[in-house]
């Protein structure tokens, strides 16, 4: 009997080749990532467990994102008590102003094909697209992660997910997870991996990927998983063994589903308020008067985000009565899209161009919005509430809509 | 068995982490400064109307979105007994679990009921509601451990050879 991809990480991880669907293993962790909102509530959760030492203080990584730089008197607490764990226990992976959490694990290496990883935010599935296992988990499993470096999984079921053929002009690997997330439901996945493969994800950018499975959460997926291949071992720096080179899933293996989508078919779609399965072609939203824009987030703020909307805006102006916000991943991809023209082209349309970090997307920095106004944004939740007060509408599309819709001041196609 | 009987306040489906807790009150000090804020933006005066021993009924998918373990907490902390939703997400269900807060997965027991009336819950065998009895399934061994311990601090405690009252 073949297997998944995910069973066969969990496989090596454990040590064990019978590992199926449904069964209870703990795992030995490979790396955790944890955010500055839990820091505070892991170190007491570590303390009151009575752990002194931390199991292997290499493989955590601590980063300051969702309120860098503070937006409230008691955000620099969580900096204090993140500073102080990592001097007392020994981490060497901080990173106090380098961008957002889930960017700057793939990007900085930390993250390699087949690793199993854990992070105290729920987009964490994002590691996916080097071929890792990886996922969100609360404080208190990350106290215990700390203290014994093991957590119980349960094997998830797999639904395959095979896309075949060129994207249209226009449509981004954005409106792919949309329309998939609107065809499984917010619900659809719960407790499931699912699987990317066919040529369309094969030709795929790694920044690409990485927007897809940050949204697999959004079908309540447990993980998503990419195949590992040359471009995977670029991204990562590292030479693929011969193990990482045979990590896709088996053609006998079991799946609980399998989608099939023809890329040529697809158009460019939205998230509408307030469910991030509520997907509406553009076209049918066409007109619809917008007061915000923004680009950004671990979902797409990326540099071939910021050229895309830059390619957009060249020569345009933002509409008047619009504020766009762009808010670079990391600090690297500020860089890079500062070096390359982007952010210049960005900023001449009208653009405001802020820090790197969380920014908007969690509703705590950079363009909070008030009852009535309407937001077109390139981030992963529209939940009730999460950018401003509940009677905010957020429109979650792909950093090409996005742009198209701050030089017209409302939802267009993009042309 | 253990046995129990509360007054059940009725939420719909996909209630989000965000609308349980939203993101502006994440950061402060303690659950017992946040549990006010509770569903706020969805029913704002709900949290001051919760009594401890009521219950939660909800739709499906009870607990998307984020990681934020502050979720359960506060809910909790408000004196909430159990929820019982058609379905969980994933990552509150662990962390409800590792909270010693008790989740039920129930598919009927929602479309029937009615808010402010009462339930008995008989862990894992079944709930009664208005001469109704609605099956419930166990919970795997590993759960029912982590819950018996009384969350997973604890029994993480126990195995550092802490006891924690």
């Amino acid at each position: 009997m073949g297997q998944t991809m995910i069973e066969k990480i969990i496989s090596r991880n454990i040590g064990s080749d019978s590992v199926k669907q449904g069964d209870i293993v703990t795992v030995s962790v490979d790396r955790v990532m944890l955010d500055d909102i839990m820091i505070p509530f892991i170190v007491d959760k570590f303390h009151e467990m009575g752990f002194s030492k931390i199991w292997d203080p290499n493989k955590v990584v601590l980063i300051y994102d969702h309120l860098v730089p503070s937006s409230q008197q008691d955000d620099v607490r969580h900096y204090q008590v993140g500073d102080r764990f990592a001097e007392e226990y020994g981490l060497t992976h901080v990173h106090r102003s380098d961008g957002i959490c889930h960017q700057l694990m793939t990007e900085a290496g930390y993250v390699k094909p087949g690793d199993v990883v854990f992070g105290t935010d729920s987009h964490t599935t994002t590691y996916g697209c080097v071929g890792a296992f990886s996922t969100g988990i609360g404080y208190t499993e990350m106290a215990a992660i700390l203290g014994t470096g093991e957590l119980w999984i349960r094997v998830p079921e797999t639904i395959k997910i095979v896309i075949q053929g060129e994207l249209p002009e226009h449509v981004m690997s954005k409106d792919l997870i949309l329309k998939i997330i609107g065809d499984l439901g917010a619900d659809g996945a719960t407790y499931k991996a699912l699987e990317f493969t066919g040529s369309t994800v094969e030709n795929m950018t790694i920044s690409s990927r990485m927007t897809m499975a940050n949204m697999a959460i959004e079908a309540g997926a447990k993980c998503a998983v990419f195949a590992p291949d040359e471009k995977t071992a670029h991204y990562c720096g590292v030479e693929l063994s011969e193990w990482e080179k045979n990590l896709k899933g088996d053609e006998d293996a079991v799946y609980c589903k399998t989608l099939i989508y023809q890329a040529k078919e697809l158009v460019p779609v939205m998230a509408c308020p307030s469910q991030v399965d509520k997907i509406r072609q553009v076209s049918q939203l066409e007109g619809t008067v917008i007061d915000q824009v923004f680009i950004g987030s671990c979902t797409n703020g990326r540099l071939e985000d910021l050229v895309a909307a830059a390619k957009m805006l060249e020569g345009k102006k933002v509409a008047p009565f619009v504020k766009l916000i762009v808010t670079p991943a990391s600090r690297k991809v500020y860089q890079e899209a500062d070096a390359c023209g982007a952010l210049k082209v960005l900023a001449q349309a009208g653009a405001v161009i802020t820090h790197p970090g969380c920014g908007l997307c969690c509703g705590r920095t950079g363009g909070i919005l008030c009852d009535g106004e309407r937001v077109v944004a390139t981030n992963n939740r529209n939940f009730l509430g999460r950018m401003g007060t509940s009677k905010v509408e957020i429109y979650l599309a792909s950093p090409v809509v996005a742009a198209a819709c701050a030089a017209a001041g409302k939802i267009v196609l993009p042309s | 068995m253990e046995r129990f009987t509360g007054k059940v306040w009725v939420l719909g489906d996909d209630i989000d982490t965000d609308i349980i807790i939203p993101t502006e009150y994440l950061a402060l000090k303690t659950i017992e400064d946040m549990r006010q804020y509770a569903f706020s933006p969805l029913r704002p005066d709900l949290a001051s109307q919760i009594r401890k021993g009521d219950m939660i009924v909800a739709g499906k998918n009870f607990g998307c979105g984020s990681s934020r373990e502050q979720a359960p907490e506060v809910i909790k902390a408000l004196g909430i007994r159990c929820i019982i939703a058609k379905s969980f997400a994933r990552i509150f269900f662990r962390n409800s679990i590792n909270n010693g807060l008790l989740l039920i997965e129930q598919p009927d027991l929602y479309d029937d009921m009615r808010e402010g009336d009462e339930i008995t819950v008989e862990v894992n065998h079944h709930i009664t509601y208005g001469g109704s009895r609605y099956p419930i399934a166990s919970l795997p061994e590993n759960l029912m451990e982590i819950l018996g311990a009384g969350g997973l601090v604890k029994a993480m405690a126990a195995r550092n050879g802490l006891s924690i009252s």
